[in-house]
């Protein structure tokens, strides 16, 4: 009887979620309510993690309840401690989930709601979920190692070195990338360059709270720096309107950069304690926070839609970033339908706090889904806005021009309406003083949230939500630039420990100054060439953190892969096997738009190559003129750094296949790196007991 | 109730790392003669600090 009802709730499930995505799928004309994508989600990962995930565990992977895991092994305490699931699940979604699955949605819904929708949602599904899962799994059966020594011990010393390198460039893209926003969201904001600019002064304070004044109680300091943060909203609203103080704060895009760059510098060589791992629980307790009061307000407020299920815009017109839906909404969209920096993560600390190999399901796959459903709360919050508004604060100058008329006339040929008059009463509900050309998807997605916050739990108090929504994104935007900088410090002095050995120590301030230097220059030069971009820079930069990020899962795919039909599991190996042919289609589809397309807004090279006729011909405004040489050098480092990244793939997939080829005509290849059996006494006493 | 879920807040934040630390010691240290002693509160919130921030552990 029980089963019977089981498999009844579970088709009712099914057809809720059959009818949710008819439902905005198939809409055309009306607006639809958020709510639908909300149930389409919900369904669509209840099914998913209930039958495909249970099915990958038993069959594919066969975990092994009995099994010791390397945390119950290594046990020290410290580092390898077998810890309770939910708390590993809740440190591993900390880990995952950054400020990419709120930035790409609000890109790609220039597209309208439903591509980046559906992508989200098939993506992480039999995507990123199984990647994520497959990873956790292969690196918990080998003593929680990394993906690079994963992929140097099963496929072959090529592969280690790819995905060594790829980490390291795909982190120096990023930083930049995310440097950008945040800089984009500061410019001439007084208000959010001084909540920003609070920050650190706080999380220093939270830091020497934890390790000299109460050392360990991370609890108390939290609570006092949450306290001081939302303090810090408050008083850079104050700020704002002295006169004296707001001069301070009220900059140009290049001043912020170079802020960024110096805050960079000093974040990696200062230690953890003192900035980092203190930024890092107000980060924390802030995302959960956050994220949780937006799925409340939605759910409580069940905006409408208005923007377009599919917009003109997937012909590759679009303002927001040049190319056709096809394949640029599969890259525009990484974090939350799929990315390779995971891979990182669930071969880094979460292995060796496992408990239980059981657990795997739920931490690897079950943390994707909520990733994945983070970045359908930010594609609600960016088509919640009525388009025009969507599209005057997205579109950069370069392509909309400058003046406020002008870009409202642009919008409005496209056939969404907006006004001026609109735009200035937006820009002061939410305390700014203009709202046109904020590109980088974190204005937008503050006005969204503000919008559905301030509807929800009171209208008046519009400007202190959008600045709080901007605090909120930077922060851990900040962390994850802090903690990259740091991450590629120690990579490069690691990979010069091979040449000098003083210089591969991680405590010797010279090395520790030429690397941070060097990885600080790497990104503060994309950073840089993105601030004085007319046409943003986002445009450029998000797509090629894309194309290095989806390169990086498939590299971790590839190993999955690898090591499945090694372990003679080839009828399985299409559940890596599919994803991996995707991506690797779509990125090399990409790669070869950004390099050979002669549409100057996609292709790097037409785009050098138009600037250089026009730059000779006399016809760029002296403004654009000054900086076209330095844009022309770096659309050509792009191309080739685009190259790069297709070529280090390719090397990868064909030397997997070459693997496995040998395997299966029977030739030697190198042995499993799996560690033997050993029972667990966790399980044996849980039994006994 | 409220207790449990105190307790869990507590664990899930990493406040209560040192008193784990302790009770890991005690149960596999205790048996051997020359066992070192437990660490300080501070001292243990050093290594623990340190050793959470060596490898990738943020993402995008």
């Amino acid at each position: 009887m029980n089963q019977h009802i089981k498999t009844v709730l579970w088709a009712a499930v099914a057809l809720l979620g059959a009818f949710a995505v008819a439902g905005i799928a198939l809409n055309r004309g009306e607006s639809i309510n958020a709510l639908w994508l909300i149930t389409a989600a919900v369904c669509i990962y209840a099914i998913a993690y209930r039958f495909y995930a249970a099915w990958i565990a038993a069959k594919v992977l066969v975990i092994d309840e009995t099994r010791a895991t390397p945390a119950e092994r290594l046990d020290n305490g410290r580092d390898f401690v077998p810890t309770n699931k939910w708390v590993v699940f809740g440190h591993h979604f900390a880990a995952i989930a950054g400020p990419g699955p709120l930035i790409g949605p609000t890109l790609a819904a220039q597209f309208g709601y439903l591509p980046g929708t559906l992508w989200i949602l098939i993506g992480a599904v039999l995507g990123g979920a199984v990647q994520d899962m497959v990873t956790l799994f292969f690196s918990t059966r080998r003593n929680g190692r990394s993906l690079g020594q994963m992929a140097r011990d099963e496929i072959g010393l090529i592969g280690g070195s790819a995905a060594l390198i790829g980490t390291f460039l795909i982190m120096i893209i990023l930083i930049a990338v995310l440097g950008l926003v945040v800089v984009n969201a500061m410019k001439h904001s007084p208000w959010a360059t001084s909540t920003v600019a609070a920050t650190i002064p706080i999380a220093m304070i939270v830091g020497i709270y934890m390790r000299n004044i109460r050392p360990g109680r991370v609890l108390e300091a939290s609570i006092i720096g949450v306290v001081l943060l939302l303090l810090s909203v408050g008083l850079g609203g104050w700020v704002d309107h002295h006169e004296t103080l707001r001069p301070l704060f009220d900059h140009d895009g290049l001043p912020l950069a170079y802020a960024i760059i110096v805050y960079g510098f000093a974040a990696a060589v200062l230690p953890v304690w003192l900035l980092l791992a203190p930024r890092d629980y107000l980060s924390t307790f802030m995302k959960l926070g956050t994220i949780l009061l937006l799925a409340i307000a939605i759910v409580i407020l069940r905006p409408e839609i208005h923007m377009p299920a599919v917009t003109q815009f997937v012909d590759g017109t679009g303002p927001i970033f040049g190319g056709k839906l096809f394949p640029f909404v599969f890259i525009t969209i990484a974090c939350g339908a799929i990315s390779g920096f995971h891979a990182l993560i669930a071969s880094g600390t979460t292995p060796k706090l496992l408990g239980n190999e059981r657990d795997i399901r739920m931490i690897g796959y079950g943390g994707m889904l909520l990733e994945s459903f983070v970045a359908i709360m930010a594609m609600i919050a960016a088509t919640v806005l009525d388009p025009g508004v969507f599209f005057a604060i997205n579109s950069p100058a370069g392509v909309v021009g400058k003046e406020a008329i002008d870009a409202v006339a642009k919008i409005n040929s496209w056939g969404f309406a907006v006004t001026v008059e609109q735009m200035q009463q937006l820009a002061s509900d939410m305390g700014e003083s203009t709202l046109f050309s904020r590109t980088g998807g974190a204005p937008s997605l503050a006005v969204g949230m503000a919008s559905i916050f301030g509807s929800a739990f009171g209208k008046e108090l519009l400007a202190l939500w959008y600045h709080f929504a901007i605090m909120f994104e930077a922060i851990f935007i900040l962390t994850t630039l802090d903690a990259g900088t740091r991450v590629g410090r120690f990579m490069l002095q690691d990979l010069l420990g091979n040449f000098n050995k003083k210089l591969g120590e991680t405590s010797y301030t010279p090395s520790v100054i030429l690397t941070s230097s060097i990885v600080v220059a790497g990104w503060g030069y994309f950073l840089y060439i993105g601030v004085i971009d007319p046409n943003g820079g986002v445009n450029i930069l998000w797509p090629l953190f894309g194309i290095a990020n989806q390169m990086l899962a498939a590299i971790a795919l590839c190993v999955a892969t690898g090591i499945l039909v090694k372990s003679g599991k080839l009828k399985y190996a299409w559940v890596t096997g599919l994803p991996l042919v995707w991506l690797v289609t779509i990125t090399t589809s990409a790669a070869y738009e950004k390099i050979f397309s002669t549409d100057v807004r996609v292709g790097f090279f037409a785009s050098a190559n138009d600037m250089s006729s026009k730059l000779a011909a006399g016809l760029l405004p002296a403004d654009k003129a000054s900086v076209a040489p330095q844009l022309i050098f770096n659309q050509h480092l792009d191309a080739y750094l685009t190259l790069f990244f297709i070529v280090v793939l390719w090397v990868v997939i064909l030397d997997m296949l070459r693997l496995c080829l040998r395997y299966l005509s029977g030739k030697p290849v190198l042995q499993l790196s799996e560690v033997p059996h050993e029972p667990s006494r966790l399980v044996e006493n849980w039994v006994r007991d | 109730m409220f207790k449990k879920l105190w307790c869990f807040v507590r664990h899930v934040s990493g406040d209560d790392a040192y008193e784990q630390y302790l009770k890991h010691h005690a149960e596999f240290h205790q048996a051997t003669v020359d066992a070192p002693p437990a660490l300080s509160r501070k001292e243990f919130f050093k290594l623990w600090q340190d050793s959470k921030w060596k490898g990738i552990n943020r993402c995008c």
